[in-house]
């Protein structure tokens, strides 16, 4: 008896709620711009310079006696959040302190962060400082650009790829459902104020290989089911290639989102937010190939004369083995 | 019949093979690790017997590189400087002064008197009496210019003179410039290399970034406060003139004259001419010692050049004192009592013995060429990096398990193949980290973990592939032919595009980014080589053994 997450043969029609599908994936564009431009996203200190203390103690964290502790220092904006996480230990009370940029250019002085860590020691003896991590604000501005222009590189590198291989429709369809992933997951963290940091980057990227992953796989068999019924209606043939293509993205998505929230649950808080963003993505990125990727070939229409299958665009990888 | 040529099978299996005997050495870690440690030991300061009782745990003929820990997983300081270039500019403006004084001297009857003026930093102004004298003047101060010793910069001068009414003006060329910033860097890195090695860490990276910027990463180090004092400090060593010393700090110093205040007299001030007589670039040595009253001190010596300094110095002005200078405070200021023509002398002050040896090890090392300013800053505690690698160890196996569950539920004994083929394929990933000496993050764990799960994506694709060939009547060897040769280049392109943005993350990313593009990129490249070729070469094997008339997948 195997396991069938679907069965052999299916035949839904995923285009008979265009209006639905692609409206809600417009909705939720929406609010996601909206809360980037009303909300913000909560950056972290890669982004917007600035210090972060994470303490440990045997103790709980009382939050208000930290502040108390802190502010007399005169530092600022300091935000101080509690951690739980289901890996800690009972006697494991973890806390974050976050402390605005001090200066124009620097990282903080070691003078500082003694304050500090003296501070908080006099509310509480028996804590600890395991990580003690400070950016200055001249190089979180380069990191702001940095990610900014790793994004626009590898969308830009995938758009011509794909042109390459197959034909620019495609490549539209394709940047399109990158676009909707990556412009939603950032509003996701908007939303839901969770911190955005480099690693935050690294899972958006991720996305956008994973999600064209898909993607192309669906391409690939529209390109040749294309081949195959020359006369069939295009709405059919990406109707037949995503069906038959159905039982392998539910096991790819599968298998990846097993391992990935088996990371989110078990992996520790300090690589949560990175894990999310990419468990996230990849729910979103299997959705789109679909909904977006294949409704914007369909909008689009694509060359159906392809008769000279191995002219400029559209080149196949000849099959070694065969 | 599936045909599988005997020179590939070769091939594939000798690559698996290397990749796992590679791999091997991470299951052992501690013991390989303390093996390492002890093969550095030797060749650097000999053998004893503890070290090559260390060094015959793990056998020397076995590969014995790891898969280095990166700072969040092993703890550790981590620092990012930028070199302020433009010291450099102005010090080597200062070393200038007296040449071209001397120069502009001997021409005295054209150009008259002279004097240096206030100026921006980094340029040299020089007032002349006789204004109409300008281009004998020019002509003698750029007679001073040496070509400039780079590939780009051939055909130019190390200096621009410029000459303005009665004002000369003199600063580097760009092309100098250039060098010079280049030199500045090389020798920073140089001298914080020197000053981390002593200190005797494992593995530290010290390394460039970008123009004028230094990446210093020491793993197992307490904190970046630590590695701040010991980089940060310039130990800027010099021997000046004092001019007089009084206890008001708003004293105003002369034209080029500095003020510094003493560093074990409280309140007390020294006024000092501000070009050195000799500086600390010129020492070859300087050991911890004690002086005749058994404190601790510092015991140096100069180089010829430093050695003929300062003896000229010192047989000049017996009898006047002379000020020993440390990053902008007098250390002590004693008096000549005679000439002291070997070079070598002694520092001392209110030091405790560690003081003293600390100083003679930055004194050694050499000063930094310029200031450094801290732009970013890390420390990871070792707990949290321990920590870490054991949630990331659980999640890994709950992953793993649960993808390896799934697979043979789905596929069956297909599924088991394929199975085998994902456990190699994590062998291989840490054997090429290993043979490259990547690093290893907490997202690089993470990018493992994603890599087990898109794995099977090939093999999916493969097996769903042989399904509906199956299903469309073919025989079992034509339905895994086809399965694979018609995968192919939704698998191909599918990895090339995760590649590109792997790529992109390498090459934009920075540290634990890094660290995750690494091994997703390798990831990438030998899950599809295990989908490819190692499933592959297990199925046809199997086949081969059993020729089933039918097969169910």
């Amino acid at each position: 008896m195997r396991l069938k997450l679907v069965p052999d043969e299916t035949n839904w029609d995923f285009f008979a709620r265009l209006p639905i599908t692609l409206g809600f994936s417009g909705l939720m564009l929406v609010v996601s711009v909206v809360a980037f431009f009303v909300m913000g996203l909560n950056f972290g200190i890669d982004f917007r310079g600035g210090t972060t203390i994470r303490t440990e103690s045997t103790q709980a964290v009382d939050v208000g006696a930290y502040r108390d502790a802190i502010s007399p220092l005169g530092l600022g904006d300091v935000s101080i959040t509690e951690v739980f996480d289901p890996s800690f230990r009972d006697d494991q009370h973890v806390a974050m302190v976050r402390i605005e940029a001090q200066n124009e250019e620097e990282s903080i002085t070691p003078e500082t962060v003694q304050q500090i860590e003296d501070a908080l020691k006099t509310v509480d003896p028996a804590i600890t400082f395991p990580s003690v991590e400070s950016v200055g604000p001249k190089v979180s501005g380069e990191l702001v650009m940095t990610a900014i222009y790793s994004v626009l590189a590898a969308i830009a590198a995938v758009l011509v790829y794909i042109w390459l291989r197959f034909e620019w429709q495609f490549a539209v369809g394709a940047v399109a459902a990158l676009v909707h992933d990556v412009a939603i997951t950032i509003g996701v963290f908007a939303l839901f104020q969770i911190r955005f940091d480099l690693s935050t980057i690294a899972a958006l990227l991720t996305i956008v290989g994973y999600s064209l992953n898909d993607t192309v796989v669906v391409f690939d068999r529209v390109r040749e089911n294309l081949r195959r019924y020359k006369v069939m209606k295009l709405k059919e043939v990406l109707n037949l290639s995503i069906n038959e293509t159905m039982s392998r993205t539910v096991m790819t998505s599968g298998t990846t989102l097993l391992a990935l929230i088996a990371l989110l649950v078990l992996g520790g808080d300090v690589i949560r937010g990175f894990v999310f963003a990419m468990t996230f993505g990849i729910i979103i990125g299997t959705y789109s190939s679909v909904f977006v990727a294949s409704a914007f070939l369909l909008k689009l229409g694509v060359k159906r004369d392809w008769s000279k299958p191995d002219g400029e665009a559209g080149t196949q990888f000849a099959d070694v083995d065969a | 019949m599936l045909h599988y040529p005997l020179w590939r099978r070769i091939i594939v299996i000798g690559l698996v093979v290397l990749g796992l005997v590679y791999a091997a050495p991470n299951l052992f870690y501690g013991r390989v690790e303390t093996h390492n440690d002890a093969a550095t030991a030797i060749e650097k300061f000999g053998a004893t017997a503890e070290r090559e009782a260390d060094l015959s745990a793990w056998p020397g003929w076995l590969p014995s590189s790891l898969v280095n820990l990166g700072l969040d997983l092993r703890g550790g300081a981590h620092l990012l400087a930028e070199v302020k270039v433009e010291d450099v500019y102005a010090h080597r403006m200062d070393a200038l002064w007296p040449e071209v004084r001397d120069a502009l001297r001997d021409e005295r009857d054209a150009v008259g008197a002279i004097r240096r003026i206030d100026a921006p930093e980094g340029q040299l102004k020089v007032r002349i009496e006789t204004p109409a004298g300008m281009p004998v003047a020019l002509e003698t101060v750029r007679a001073l210019a040496s070509p400039v010793v780079t590939l780009t910069g051939v055909g130019s001068n190390d200096i621009e003179v410029a000459g303005e009414g009665d004002t000369i003006t003199v600063q580097l060329s760009d092309a100098e410039q250039l060098a010079t910033d280049d030199r500045t860097i090389q020798q920073s890195l140089e001298i914080i290399r020197r000053r981390v090695d002593e200190v005797g860490t494992r593995e530290p990276v010290i390394q460039r970034q970008g123009e004028r910027r230094i990446l210093i990463q020491v793993p197992g180090l307490g904190s970046a406060e630590e590695l701040k004092a010991l980089i940060g400090t310039t130990a800027q060593l010099t021997f000046n003139p004092v001019v007089s010393r009084t206890g008001d700090p708003g004293t105003r110093p002369g034209a080029r004259q500095v003020i510094y205040p003493s560093m074990d007299e409280e309140g007390i001030y020294y006024v000092l001419e501000e070009t050195p007589v000799v500086t600390g670039e010129e020492l070859t040595n300087a050991q911890p010692s004690f002086d005749q009253n058994g404190r601790p001190a510092v015991n140096f010596q100069f180089n010829v050049s430093g050695a003929r300094k300062f003896g000229e110095y010192t047989a000049e002005n017996v009898g006047a004192p002379f000020a020993i200078v440390l990053d902008g405070e007098v250390i002590s200021a004693p008096r000549i009592n005679e000439p002291i023509p070997g070079g070598s002398g002694i520092i001392t002050g209110n030091f405790t013995v560690e003081e003293s040896t600390n100083l003679a090890v930055l004194l050694r090392a050499g000063a930094l060429p310029a200031e450094m300013t801290f732009l970013e800053e890390r420390t990871i505690g070792p707990e949290l990096g321990a920590d870490s690698i054991e949630a990331g160890k659980i999640a890994s196996i709950v992953a793993f398990a649960g993808v390896l569950i799934v697979m043979v539920a789905s596929y069956g004994w297909f599924g088991m193949l394929a199975n085998v083929a994902l456990v190699l394929n994590v062998g291989m990933v840490f054997g090429l980290l290993s043979a490259i000496g990547a690093t290893l993050t907490l997202p690089g764990i993470a990018g493992i973990v994603l890599t087990i799960g898109m794995a099977v994506d090939a093999n999916v694709l493969v097996f769903e592939r042989i399904r509906e060939e199956l299903r469309a009547g073919r025989g079992p060897a034509r339905a895994i032919e086809l399965g694979y040769e018609k995968a192919l280049s939704a698998i191909i392109d599918a990895n090339i595009t995760t590649f590109i943005t792997a790529v992109i993350l390498f090459i934009m990313g920075s540290g634990p980014v890094k660290g995750f593009a690494v091994t997703l990129a390798l990831g990438i490249l030998t899950s599809v080589f295990a989908a490819i070729y190692v499933t592959r070469l297990l199925i046809v094997m199997w086949f081969e053994r059993r020729r089933p008339k039918q097969i169910e997948v």
